[in-house]
């Protein structure tokens, strides 16, 4: 797996006296690669630490980020002209209990450093993205969600505590039980109300290493949809979807899976180990180092994607149909197996556009979004369409419905057009009733925002922002971007 | 056409030419030296075109507050960058004077460096903006005459050419360019071949920048002359007097 993805934080001391302007810096940059920022970043250790350097920013009147490991798509980990705080010193697991399944950690911990923990004691996270690289705290942050949110809920929902320590200098202990209003707005609150520098999180029991996956294909949007009402019979239900394909709009293929039973698993224990999760050796037949080199080849036009999308049904047409296992890492962490895919999208990156939509009004909002892209010529590269139910976090996501999310390349010459029309698809979500998540987006502005989260949320939540960073010192490109802080 | 630049050693020679060329064509310059008696003066040519700030480029650490104050009155963007300073104290036949290497290192060198990598870090984050340096045709050899001036520039050089592959996929355009003689306060009195006027080598110099990335030599008589000198053998080229 590609573990040179994740640079190793730089020593020093966190708390040197020079003025910020000697600090050193460097250019941070969304995962999406077209925003970035220059900052001058610091690497705290200790709660202590970061109670001093709130301070110091506050004298400085300088603004700080909270950065994990960079896979926000957007600007939600950048802050440019300001302060980024790398996080990753804080990657330690300060309890577990494999009885139980129970875990503490500090927020700089990987999802993959997570899973190699537990998982050979058979606990699994009961929530992971597509990729094992984001950090716990930039999951809680951004409360993510998996394959499963239509069964398990975001990753918020599996957290039973966490400490925290916020500018205006308390260090708390949340839950649900101790101040319900903070735990349910720290989880989902980017960043913007403190540190978050304890993790417990209750992981789910699983009987062997791999998922029971299936995947078929599906020959329209529409039949999509009809194929997640069966959804609650698996444990995990996410398809691909061809969004510029020559047949129906929106065909694509579903992977469904579900976790083993006790002595199902073809590997037995074996299955468990770090070893034990194999990851799959090619794709669409071409070997896995290939792979950025080819998408590079194909992912420079339209013409390109159309082709590999039209090799990519037709071989999901003829494949297998009856089950097969696939290891936990292998199903989820798909990214994880290409790295360096995103430079494929280089020099202008790619940005996803990721709508959520209440399901009654799925099937129109997501046709009309590619019939748009693909009658402006502005097509979205990848499709994955996912299942949600609604969550408890104040500034949430989720909703009873579905999620398209759509990958396009952004080039000099599409720069215009393309943010013209997805301000306008953005129109059509939010008529919906629709969400977007911070940690895709870069275009919404605070009027989406507004209307997106509600304004009685965003009220609540800047009255905790008052009674947590009263001087607003946190900020990030995305929270100024969508006016957290605006007045109404 | 570039609407902003900064200049780095702008009171004189050929800084001050590139100041006042940049400034004719319609280019908003911020005009660094130490002297700032003239770079007033240079202000007064062109009001509202030349910005005159006094910096020692030795004085490392007020450069970021500098540059960054430059960057808000130049309204935030970036075009152009040029660091011109540079020291050539006469160092005689048969002397070692720490002090005068230790200030052309500084200048010439660190402070090159102070200022590129602080400049180069907004252009990667802009994805936009030529940044200049100004080395020489005698970073290309270790010459008897002045070993720690081609010391600072063959830095300068290999520096120059390090940014050059570290900012050409974000595209920032980085450019070299390397003088010959030119007859300056820095030159006076000497006696070099194919000494050219400092407006000759600003000319060259903008003309290199607009071109885009590379290196070349000012004026491009060097090019044959330096690719000849720099094949001549280690064992020869001591012999020499060059």
């Amino acid at each position: 797996m590609a573990e040179q993805e994740i640079a190793k934080p730089v020593d020093q001391d966190p708390l040197s006296q020079s003025p910020l302007n000697q600090l050193p810096r460097r250019v941070f940059d969304g995962f999406g690669l077209h925003n970035r920022g220059l900052s001058h970043f610091l690497v705290p250790r200790s709660a202590d630490e970061l109670s001093a350097l709130f301070r110091r920013a506050s004298e400085l009147e300088t603004t700080v980020c909270f950065r994990g490991n960079g896979r926000s798509y957007g600007d939600a980990a950048i802050n440019p002209g300001g302060l980024i705080l790398d996080m990753r010193h804080f990657n330690k697991v300060l309890a577990w209990d494999p009885e139980t399944g129970v875990i503490d950690t500090e927020p700089g911990l990987t999802i993959q450093e997570l899973w190699q923990h537990s998982l050979p004691h058979g606990w699994w996270p009961p929530v992971v993205p597509g990729t094992s690289f984001p950090t716990l705290g930039g999951c809680l942050s951004m409360n993510i969600h998996g394959k499963n949110h239509f069964k398990m809920g975001g990753i918020g929902d599996h957290v039973q505590e966490i400490d925290v320590v916020t500018p205006a200098g308390a260090q708390l202990t949340l839950s649900r039980q101790s101040r319900p209003d903070l735990f349910h707005a720290f989880i989902s609150g980017f960043g913007m109300l403190g540190a978050i520098t304890r993790v417990r999180i209750q992981l789910k029991r699983v009987y062997g290493g791999h998922l029971r996956v299936a995947q078929w294909a599906v020959p329209d949007l529409r039949a999509q949809l009809e194929a997640f009402q069966d959804a609650e019979r698996s444990d995990y239900f996410v398809s691909w979807v061809d969004c510029i394909g020559a047949g129906a709009a929106g065909r694509g293929q579903i992977h469904r899976a579900s976790y083993t039973q006790e002595g199902e698993d073809p590997l037995g224990m074996a299955s468990m180990s770090v070893q034990g999760q194999s990851l799959p050796k090619t794709m669409m037949g071409v070997p896995m180092p290939l792979v950025p080199l080819v998408l590079k080849l194909f992912y420079s036009s339209n013409f390109g994607v159309g082709i590999t999308n039209e090799v990519k049904y037709r071989a999901s047409e003829f494949g297998s149909t009856s089950d097969f296992y696939q290891s936990h890492a292998a199903f989820h962490f798909l990214l994880d197996q290409m790295p360096g895919f995103r430079n494929a999208y280089e020099p202008g990156g790619f940005l996803q556009f990721q709508p959520f939509v209440p399901a009654e009004h799925a099937e129109h909002v997501f046709s009309e979004i590619l019939r748009v892209s693909k009658s402006r010529g502005l097509v979205s590269y990848l499709g994955v369409l996912k299942r949600y139910r609604p969550d408890e976090f104040l500034l949430s996501h989720a909703l009873d419905g579905y999620s398209m999310a759509l990958d396009y390349p952004i080039t000099r010459a599409n720069r215009v057009p393309l943010w013209a029309m997805l301000h306008e698809l953005a129109e059509l979500v939010l008529e919906a009733g629709g969400k977007f998540y911070p940690a895709k987006d870069c275009l919404l502005k605070p009027a989406h925002f507004r209307r997106a989260f509600g304004q009685e949320a965003i009220s609540t939540f800047r009255t905790l922002r008052t009674e947590c960073d009263p001087n607003r010192i946190l900020r990030t490109a995305w929270a100024s971007r969508v006016g957290v802080d605006e007045p109404e | 056409m570039f609407q902003t630049a900064i200049v780095i050693g702008a009171s004189s020679g050929i800084g001050e030419q590139i100041v006042r060329k940049l400034a004719a064509r319609g280019t908003k310059v911020a005009a660094v030296a130490r002297r700032m008696d003239r770079l007033q003066d240079i202000a007064n040519d062109w009001p509202g075109l030349v910005l005159p700030y006094a910096h020692d480029v030795m004085d490392y650490d007020s450069a970021p507050d500098l540059y960054d104050q430059m960057l808000q009155e130049l309204g935030g963007k970036l075009d152009l960058f040029i660091y011109n300073a540079g020291v050539m104290p006469p160092v005689e036949e048969g002397e070692w004077n720490w002090d005068k290497d230790r200030l052309m290192l500084e200048v010439n060198l660190l402070g090159a460096v102070r200022w590129i990598n602080l400049v180069g870090g907004t252009m990667e984050a802009a994805r936009h903006g030529t940044l200049v340096g100004v080395s020489s045709v005698a970073g290309d050899r270790g010459r008897r005459g002045s070993p720690v001036y081609t010391v600072s520039k063959a830095g300068l050089t290999a520096h120059m050419e390090a940014m050059r592959n570290r900012l050409d996929r974000y595209g920032v355009k980085v450019v070299t360019a390397k003088p010959g003689p030119v007859r300056t306060d820095m030159t006076a009195g000497m006696k070099l071949p194919l000494m050219i006027e400092a407006h000759q080598a600003a000319e060259g110099i903008l003309n290199l920048s607009e071109s885009g990335t590379g290196s070349g030599y000012v004026p491009k008589t060097w090019a044959p002359i330096m690719n000849v000198i720099q094949l001549v053998p280690s064992f020869i080229f001591r012999k020499t007097n060059i």
